[in-house]
C-alpha cells in the first residue's frame, strides 16, 4: 500500500517535471529576445532602410517587406479559405464536403518548404524572378489550409435552430449562409488572425521565392526582405552588429505574432461565452 | 430561386474545390520538375550520399537518414515530457488553471521557428546542450553514437533534435490532452470503484483508452519535425557526409533545401533540390494521413461516447 502510494506521489511529481520542463524554454526564449532586443531597438531602426554597407542602418525595408507578402498572402488565402470553409460546414451531408474537410487537415502537415518549392517551380522559374508576389502567394497557399478549417468549425457551431428560423422565414440560401457567416465571425476573425500570425512568422517558403535583398522596396515583381529573412541572414552572418540587429528584429516579430496570438485567445474567449 | 441555389452551391464548390487542386498540384507540379533528377539517378538518388554540385552528382540519403533520425530524437525526448503535461493539464490541475496554464504551453507553438533556430544557435547551443554534449563524449565516447574523433561543437544532430522536441511539444501535448478528455468519466469511477490509486486510474484507464489520441500525436509531432526547416538549418551543421555519430553535424532534406536553392545552377542541379522537396513532401504526407486517419477515428469514437 505505502509502495503504491508513493507511486502517486512519483506521478504527480512527474508530471509537474514535465509541466516545468516545458514552459522553461518560452520564458528563455521571451527573455533573451527582450533583453538582447530591447536596446536595439529605437525610432531610426524601426524607419530606417539598411545603409550601403551591410551594416547600420535599420530594417524599415523589411517591415515593409513583411507587411506586403502577408498582404498579398491574405489576398488569396482568406477569401479561398473562407469560401471553402462554408462550403465544408453548410453542405456537411455531402461526401465531397468530408473529402475537402479531410484534404484540408492533410494540406495543414505540408512541410513548409515544400511549399515554397511549389510556389518556386510555379511562379519563380515562370516569372524569371524571385519576387515580392511568389513570396506572398507562398504565404497565402500556407493560409488557405488554416482559415479553411477554422471557418468550417466555427461555423458548424452556429446552432441549427438560426438556420432552420432563417429558412421558415422563406429567406433564399445565400442568405442563410451570410447568416451563418455573420454568427461565426468571432470564430473566423480568429482564424484570419492565426493564419496571419503563422504567415508573419514564415521563413523557409520565403528563402526560394522573396529570396531577400538589401533594398528598399522597389515593387511586387523584385525581390523582398521580410523581417523573418532579415532574422535569418543576420543572425547567421557571424558579424555582432547585425547579430544584435537580429535580437531586435526577433522582438518585433515576436511582439507582432504573439500578440495576435493573445489577440485571438482574446476574442475566442468572448465567442465561446455566447455558446 | 431554385436558380439562385444551385449558383451558391457551384460557387462555394468551385473555391472548395481549389483544396484538392491544391494538394494534387503539390504532387503534379513537383513531381514533374524532379523528373529529370529522378530519370538522371534513378534509384541511387535516395541511395547514393554524394552531393557534389560541381561534378553534377545529387544524392540524398544521408539526408533522408537525418530527417528521420532527427525527428525520432525530437519523439523520444517530447513523448514523454508531453504526456505528462497532458496528465499535469487534465488530471493533477484544477480545471480553472488548466486553461491558463495550456494556453501558455500554446503559446510556444505561435513562437516563429527563425526564432528558435536564432535562440539555440546564441543560447540553448553554447551554454545549454554544448557542456551537456561534451560530457557525454568525454564519458561515453564507446558508444557509437556519441563518438566523436575530434572536438564537438554543439552544432549537430543532438542538439537539433533536442530543438525539435521543444517545438513540437506544445502539438504533441495538446493532442494527447485531447484525447484524454475523450476518456469516459464512467471508465475512471469504475477504476476507483475497483480501489485503484490515482496513478493506477492514470496508467490503466486514461492512457489505456487514450492509446490512440497518443499514437495520433506521436504522428503529428513526427510531421512537423520532419519538414522543420529553419531551426534545423541553423543548429545541425550542414554537413553533407553521413555520420553514425549524433555528435556530429549532419542535414536534413530540409536543411539541404535551404542551404542549396540558392547554389542550384544548371538544369539538373535545380531538379535535384526539387527532389529532395518532393521526397519530403511524400514522407510527410505518408505519415500526415495516417495522423489524421487516426485522430478521426478517434473522434469519431469519442462522440459516440460522451
Amino acid at each position: 500500500m505505502i509502495k503504491r502510494k508513493i507511486y502517486d506521489k512519483l506521478f504527480l511529481f512527474f508530471s509537474v517535471a514535465a509541466f516545468l520542463v516545458a514552459v522553461v524554454p518560452l520564458f528563455s526564449i521571451i527573455a533573451y529576445v527582450v533583453s538582447n532586443g530591447l536596446s536595439v531597438i529605437n525610432l531610426s531602426f524601426l524607419t530606417e532602410d539598411p545603409s550601403a554597407t551591410g551594416v547600420g542602418g535599420g530594417i524599415a525595408n523589411s517591415i515593409v517587406g513583411s507587411f506586403v507578402t502577408v498582404a498579398i498572402a491574405s489576398l488569396v488565402g482568406i477569401p479561398i479559405g473562407i469560401a471553402a470553409g462554408a462550403y465544408i460546414s453548410e453542405f456537411r451531408s455531402e461526401r465531397y464536403s468530408r473529402v475537402v474537410r479531410f484534404v484540408s487537415d492533410v494540406l495543414l502537415g505540408v512541410p513548409s518548404i515544400v511549399t515554397g518549392i511549389l510556389v518556386y517551380s510555379l511562379v519563380v522559374l515562370s516569372l524569371h524572378t524571385f519576387s515580392a508576389l511568389a513570396g506572398g502567394i507562398a504565404l497565402g497557399l500556407i493560409m488557405v489550409p488554416i482559415v479553411t478549417i477554422t471557418t468550417a468549425e466555427s461555423m458548424a457551431f452556429v446552432p441549427n435552430s438560426i438556420r432552420e428560423a432563417a429558412y421558415a422565414l422563406g429567406i433564399r440560401r445565400i442568405r442563410v449562409v451570410a447568416i451563418v457567416i455573420s454568427n461565426a465571425k468571432g470564430g473566423i476573425l480568429s482564424g484570419i488572425l492565426l493564419a496571419l500570425a503563422r504567415a508573419s512568422g514564415e521563413t523557409a517558403p520565403l528563402l526560394m521565392t522573396a529570396l531577400g535583398s538589401q533594398l528598399p522596396f522597389s515593387g511586387l515583381l523584385k525581390p523582398v526582405n521580410t523581417l523573418t529573412l532579415f532574422i535569418f541572414n543576420s543572425a547567421t552572418s557571424g558579424n555582432p552588429p547585425l547579430v544584435s540587429q537580429a535580437w531586435g528584429a526577433s522582438l518585433v516579430l515576436l511582439l507582432i505574432v504573439l500578440g495576435i496570438s493573445l489577440g485571438v485567445r482574446f476574442i475566442a474567449k468572448g465567442r465561446y461565452r455566447y455558446l | 430561386m431554385k436558380l439562385n441555389e444551385k449558383y451558391l452551391k457551384y460557387f462555394l464548390t468551385a473555391f472548395a474545390s481549389f483544396i484538392p487542386f491544391l494538394l494534387a498540384l503539390y504532387f503534379i507540379a513537383i513531381g514533374k520538375d524532379s523528373l529529370l533528377a529522378f530519370q538522371k539517378f534513378g534509384i541511387s538518388f535516395f541511395l547514393g550520399s554524394t552531393w557534389n554540385p560541381p561534378r553534377e552528382i545529387f544524392q540524398v540519403f544521408p539526408e533522408i537518414m537525418g530527417t528521420l533520425v532527427s525527428s525520432a530524437i525530437a519523439l523520444l525526448i517530447s513523448l514523454p515530457v508531453s504526456i505528462g503535461l497532458a496528465i499535469f493539464l487534465s488530471e493533477f490541475c484544477p480545471r480553472r488553471f488548466s486553461d491558463f496554464l495550456g494556453s501558455i504551453v500554446e503559446l510556444l507553438a505561435a513562437v516563429p521557428s527563425v526564432v528558435y533556430g536564432f535562440w539555440g544557435l546564441a543560447v540553448f547551443v553554447p551554454y545549454f546542450l554544448y557542456p551537456v554534449e561534451n560530457f557525454l563524449k568525454e564519458n561515453l565516447s564507446f558508444i557509437p553514437l556519441l563518438s566523436s574523433n575530434d572536438g564537438i561543437t554543439g552544432y549537430n544532430m543532438l542538439s537539433s533534435g533536442v530543438v525539435l522536441a521543444i517545438m513540437i511539444m506544445p502539438i504533441m501535448s495538446s493532442v494527447c490532452r485531447e484525447s484524454f478528455l475523450y476518456v469516459p468519466s464512467s471508465l475512471r469511477e469504475a477504476a476507483y470503484a475497483l480501489g485503484a490509486t490515482k496513478s493506477e486510474v492514470i496508467r490503466k484507464a486514461v492512457i489505456g483508452y487514450a492509446k490512440q489520441g497518443i499514437a495520433a500525436s506521436v504522428f503529428l509531432g513526427f510531421g512537423r519535425a520532419l519538414g522543420e526547416t529553419m531551426a534545423v538549418t541553423m543548429i545541425i551543421g550542414n554537413a553533407l557526409q553521413f555520420s553514425y555519430s549524433l555528435l556530429m553535424p549532419s542535414q536534413t532534406l530540409a536543411s539541404l533545401i535551404a542551404n542549396q536553392y540558392a547554389e542550384a545552377i544548371g538544369e539538373i542541379a535545380i531538379s535535384s533540390v526539387i527532389a529532395a522537396g518532393f521526397t519530403l513532401l511524400v514522407i510527410s504526407f505518408i505519415i500526415n494521413f495516417a495522423a489524421r486517419i487516426i485522430l478521426r477515428r478517434m473522434r469519431l469514437r469519442g462522440s459516440e461516447l460522451i
